[in-house]
């Protein structure tokens, strides 16, 4: 019932958010975001944030028997022995010796799905990111992974040189300009309080609060999306506003910038789902 | 006191400077360019060179936007070269068809439709008329910019090049090359000169 209604009231925000039209949105704009601000301080109760419902999807899914060996994902070994969860997001990506390869969450479940369940994988792929009316095995996966480390900090792994060559291929593609508007992340991410017209762009070049907190809230529930998203689907709409080609889902190349990313986030603080605009 | 306070100024101007250079880890271009094949191995047609780079982005990117002088030099001779002015000696269009280049951050995105009139989104980075209070703050305001200028035709004429090519102006700059990349129009960069330097626009007003 009060989730019920939290939901409506936030359903209203977003229309105040999406109806604003080209120019004559101002006024509405800054009113949507105080009241997203107030809703958002409202469903901090995490019964009330629809990110929970992809946990609990997502803990079925760990559980499910699928694949032609009919096993569930609970043999799958996420860095930390074989179905061992707790602190596992807070030390991915890392270096899997059996697979001979830094990966991050999404990698090593579509690698624990070929290898251990014998799935079929181009489905789940598929429906990587949700829709309406499609749900995504992968977001679902990695809300309740990732949600199994809540409170813990993230460590990132730079031993094993593998490790260390991932880190520095992300940094370079941090700041590395292409495409038809010359950008590059740090176009947007390598200054603090800059803006993209109302929308407040995170400081992520360098290690500090600005990405700890950032990196720390993701996977997150962003509400003009209705969809419970992961760091793949931001780097996939970020590299849209580079005018970039379509990234490839679960590459090395953005695993690499998880890899950065998650290096200047160190200590930060894992607390998700969280709840976004 | 007054030097303290200098010090303190100077503290905050120094640590508020993006310190790129510190912490780069060493690591060979080619492998590099592994890693961005691997995120783009599928590339629509005609699309492969928004993946590569130009040789202005690469010695960008390999200065992280600060290259030393003689590159600086290179760079600039090379897009001020690269800038066409329209046949006709006109640079200033339509303001009202230049405030729509200026609202518009639409096109060139892999999710839009094709045909997608694409815009410059200058609202995106500047501010620019007084009554717009949604823009982006990664570039300069450009509140009063022509008359600033005095309306100066000759002024005009130089952000026309700075819209067609900002690199012509900036080796580096962070504003996209939007004439170079034919992101715009020479009309709607004609539009978008108009927005700034005609005395009726709301830029000036
Ligand atoms: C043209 C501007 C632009 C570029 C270039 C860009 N981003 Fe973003 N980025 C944004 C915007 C806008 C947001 C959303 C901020 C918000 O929702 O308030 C964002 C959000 C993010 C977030 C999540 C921030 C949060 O608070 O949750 C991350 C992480 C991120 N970007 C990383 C990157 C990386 C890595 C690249 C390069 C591959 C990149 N961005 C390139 C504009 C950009
Ligand atoms: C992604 C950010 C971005 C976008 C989009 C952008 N600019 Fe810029 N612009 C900048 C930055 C950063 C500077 C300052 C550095 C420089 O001069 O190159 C700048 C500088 C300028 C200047 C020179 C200001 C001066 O000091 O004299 C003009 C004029 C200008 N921009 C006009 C435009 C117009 C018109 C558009 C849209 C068609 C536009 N810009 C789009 C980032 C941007």
């Amino acid at each position: 019932m009060k989730t019920a209604n939290i939901f409506s009231a936030l359903a209203v925000a977003i229309m105040l958010t999406a109806g604003g039209g080209v120019a004559a949105q101002n006024a509405t704009e800054v009113d949507a975001e105080k009241e997203l601000e107030r809703y958002r301080a409202m469903i901090n109760d995490p019964m009330a944030n629809p990110g929970y419902l992809a946990v609990d999807r997502g803990e079925a899914l760990w559980e499910l028997k699928r694949g032609t060996k009919n096993v569930s994902l609970q043999g799958c070994d996420l860095g930390e022995g074989p179905g061992k969860l707790e602190g596992a997001y807070a030390r991915l990506p890392r270096y899997f010796k059996d697979a001979d390869r830094v990966m991050d969450l999404e990698q090593r479940l579509l690698w624990c799905m070929e290898h251990q369940q014998g799935l079929d994988t181009a489905d789940v792929i598929k429906r990587r990111f949700s829709g309406p009316g499609r749900a995504s095995d992968m977001e679902d996966l990695v809300a309740f992974i990732a949600n199994k480390s809540n409170g813990m900090k993230f460590e990132p792994q730079l031993k094993h040189p593998k490790e260390q060559e991932v880190a520095a291929a992300g940094e370079a593609m941090f700041f590395r300009r292409s495409a038809i508007m010359d950008f590059s992340c740090a176009t947007c991410h390598a200054e603090e309080g800059k803006r993209i017209r109302l929308q407040g762009l995170p400081e992520l070049f360098k290690p500090g609060e600005q990405a700890r907190q950032t990196m720390g809230s993701w996977p997150t529930y962003r509400v003009s999306q209705s969809a419970l998203r992961t760091m793949q689907h931001r780097l996939w709409d970020c590299y849209r506003q580079m005018r970039m080609p379509v990234p490839e889902y679960a590459s090395d190349g953005i695993t690499a910038l998880t890899m950065y990313l998650t290096k200047s986030a160190a200590g930060g603080e894992i607390n998700v789902p969280s709840i976004k605009r | 006191m007054k030097s303290k306070l200098c010090i303190a100024a100077l503290l905050v101007a120094f640590t508020s400077l993006p310190a790129f250079a510190q912490q780069s880890a060493k690591i060979d271009p080619a492998v590099v360019e592994r890693y961005v094949k691997s995120a783009f191995p599928k590339v629509p047609e005609g699309w492969q060179s928004r993946v590569d780079q130009d040789e202005t982005q690469r010695v960008c990117t390999q200065y992280h936007n600060e290259p030393p002088k003689a590159e600086f030099d290179k760079i600039l001779a090379r897009e001020k070269a690269a800038v066409v002015y329209p046949a006709d000696g006109k640079v200033i269009g339509n303001w009202k068809e230049g405030q729509k280049v200026a609202q518009n951050g639409r096109g060139g995105q892999f999710s839009d439709p094709p045909g997608t009139v694409s815009g410059g989104n200058c609202y995106g980075c500047h501010q620019l008329s007084g009554t717009e209070v949604s823009f982006g703050t990664l570039g300069p305001s450009l509140r009063s910019y022509g008359k600033d200028r005095k309306f100066d035709p000759a002024e005009a004429k130089l952000t026309y090049a700075k819209i067609y090519n900002s690199n012509s102006v900036l080796p580096c700059s962070n504003m996209p090359r939007f004439g170079y990349h034919k992101v715009l129009t020479e009309q709607q960069i004609k539009d978008a000169v108009a927005y700034l330097f005609d005395p009726e626009s709301p830029v000036n007003k």
